[in-house]
């Protein structure tokens, strides 16, 4: 191939480059900058003067409520799920009993199922039990819906265990729990950690659960938050900035960090589906 | 040895908590769906058996259905943005250097939620300021559309984002299927003298048909549920030109308390989607699988 032909090549995946990175670019100068700016200057051009006053701004406005109900919920939801999806995964993959294919495919069903199938029912069974404006609702719902996901990028690595770790175990007198929560949940903590990040995104990304069962500002979580934050600073666009830069902040530095976890853990939850 | 790794009582104690989770919170309210859909019911009061009136209205209703064409249109170009996805991925997996880099930059946009990635393209999109109308005015552009105020162009605007969400994502999944090809191949195909296209057509996209045939499943299934992006771009409108099946039974049933109905249309979602996975299933169905 010649010097043009990689040129080109260069070129066209540049211009990708640029239109996947340059609206987050736009995004995070304009929090930097005040509506005179944002509404005269260039759309590329850098701030003036570094305005970190925005930030606080949407801070003290009240986001910080958000950001710690994200934090939480999104926190006990992953270590629910993956206690959960190990436990059902060991079970199903190391134990011996008739039904085990058969449960295993109803959990598999699970990853076909539109959320918004559910939405009304779910909504009038945590009104008749009062969870409505309970987190508790989010925890739960957050952990069965990431189930199925989670067992299937566990179900892999499970498979892979030398059955003689169990002998070994069993012969040396211990019992199913301490096999279970002394040797295979930690040799199985790097896939625990791949699940963990993909639960993450999600988890700290979701919408439609907490903008239906939580109405209350106090147990709003961030992405809920930022879309009536946004309304009520409808015209300053500095503010509205930095309120969708600390939205998607965690997740980006979570990705500066563990690039890799993330890339493993979305093929892998994506090519098996 | 088999006795112990066979206790029904450790079996079923571990097993409880998945079970009961996803019992309770997936499983009983798809069912309980398909009940409601028979009511006539506000979500508060008492709820009034109505038979089959529901889906029956359902089925004449133009705008289930117009919304229902809307999610099947975004599925088409979701479908067809897949070749630029594949085309990208070919370039970046030819021993290029830098892949990793870009891998990464392209993936970005995925992990954003679609709150935030709406709230931003509702920015880009501003009739008055925003990046896209500022870029185009470079050019030229006098009266740039109204990008999502125009009925005839909503659907294409809000595209642009899905599109842009979703690049990274199916980009790392055609370069990790293509980087599992063995080179052995691609260099016997150079020595029998194939150019870059030909190997890319011939011999790579069948070895990773498998995995074209998974995206295509996802992509079209993700379509018919999509909703987040377009209920904070659009709320379905203007005029529910931008409605899809999802974001129309939202607003009836948490918009005008019309859970009964909207439960009809909730099940009819899962249905579609259910024999939309089925269908394309079976005809993407592998009869023998190629192997290297």
């Amino acid at each position: 191939m010649g010097r043009i032909g990689y040129f080109l090549l260069y070129l066209s995946l540049g211009f990708v480059a640029v239109f996947q990175i340059f609206p987050i670019v736009w995004l995070f100068l304009f929090s930097l900058k005040d509506n005179r700016e944002i509404f005269a200057g260039s759309p590329f051009a850098l701030p003036s003067e570094i305005r970190w006053e925005n930030y606080l701004r949407v801070w003290e406005g009240g986001i910080g409520t958000y950001f710690w109900n994200s934090i939480w919920i999104t926190g006990v939801s992953i270590l629910f799920t993956l206690l959960f999806a190990s436990m059902a995964v060991f079970v199903i993959t190391r134990m011996k009993w008739k039904l085990s294919k058969l449960v295993l495919g109803l959990f598999m069903v699970g990853l076909m199922i539109p959320i918004h199938s559910a939405l009304i029912p779910l909504f009038s069974m945590f009104l008749s039990v009062n969870l409505i404006n309970n987190p508790l609702a989010i925890v739960i719902t957050y952990t069965a819906y990431n189930l199925p996901i989670t067992m299937m990028i566990l179900l892999g690595f499970y498979y892979t265990i030398p059955r003689e770790i169990e002998e070994a175990a069993i012969i040396d007198g211990a019992s199913l729990h301490r096999l279970f929560f002394r040797i295979l949940l930690p040799i199985s903590a790097p896939v625990l950690s791949t699940t963990a990040i993909i639960n993450m995104i999600y988890n700290w990304n979701e919408f439609v659960f907490v903008n239906t069962f939580i109405s209350s500002d106090r147990y709003k979580t961030l992405t809920v938050g930022i879309n009536n934050f946004v309304g009520q600073y409808m015209t300053d666009w500095g503010a509205i900035g930095a309120t969708l830069v600390i939205s998607v902040l965690p997740i980006i530095i979570a990705f500066i960090f563990f690039s890799n976890k993330v890339v493993e853990g979305i093929s892998s939850s994506a090519v098996k589906g | 040895m088999n006795k112990v790794m066979s206790n029904k009582w450790f079996i079923t104690l571990y097993l409880l908590p998945a079970l009961l989770l996803v019992g309770i919170l997936i499983f009983i309210p798809l069912v309980l769906t398909g009940y409601y859909g028979l009511m006539r019911w506000d979500g508060i009061g008492a709820m009034e058996f109505i038979g089959l009136t529901n889906y029956i209205n359902v089925m004449q209703d133009g705008m289930f259905w117009q919304s229902a064409g809307h999610s099947g249109l975004l599925a088409v170009f979701s479908t067809l943005s897949l070749a630029i996805y594949l085309a990208v991925s070919m370039i970046l997996a030819s021993k290029i250097k830098g892949s990793d880099l870009l891998r990464k930059i392209y993936l970005l946009p995925m992990l954003l939620s679609s709150v935030a990635i709406a709230q931003l393209w509702i920015k880009i999109y501003n009739p008055s300021n925003g990046m896209l109308n500022e870029i185009l005015a470079w050019f030229g552009v006098q009266n740039p559309p109204l990008w999502l105020a125009d009925p005839n162009i909503v659907l294409y605007s809000i595209f642009i984002p899905i599109l842009w969400q979703y690049a990274g994502f199916y980009i790392l999944i055609y370069y990790a299927a293509l980087k599992n090809i063995p080179e052995s191949i691609i260099e016997a195909a150079k020595i029998d003298g194939a150019s870059p296209i030909q190997i890319a057509y011939r011999i790579k996209l069948p070895l990773i048909m498998g995995v074209v045939k998974v995206t295509i499943v996802l992509a079209i299934v993700g379509s018919l549920k999509y909703f987040d992006l377009i209920y904070v771009m659009t709320g379905g409108g203007p005029n529910g030109a931008s409605e899809v099946m999802a974001s129309y039974m939202y607003k009836l049933a948490f918009g005008t308390n019309n859970f009964g109905y909207g439960s009809a249309v909730g099940f009819m979602l899962l249905i579609i989607t259910l024999i939309v996975t089925v269908i394309i299933r079976k005809v993407t169905a592998d009869k023998e699988e190629l192997q290297y």
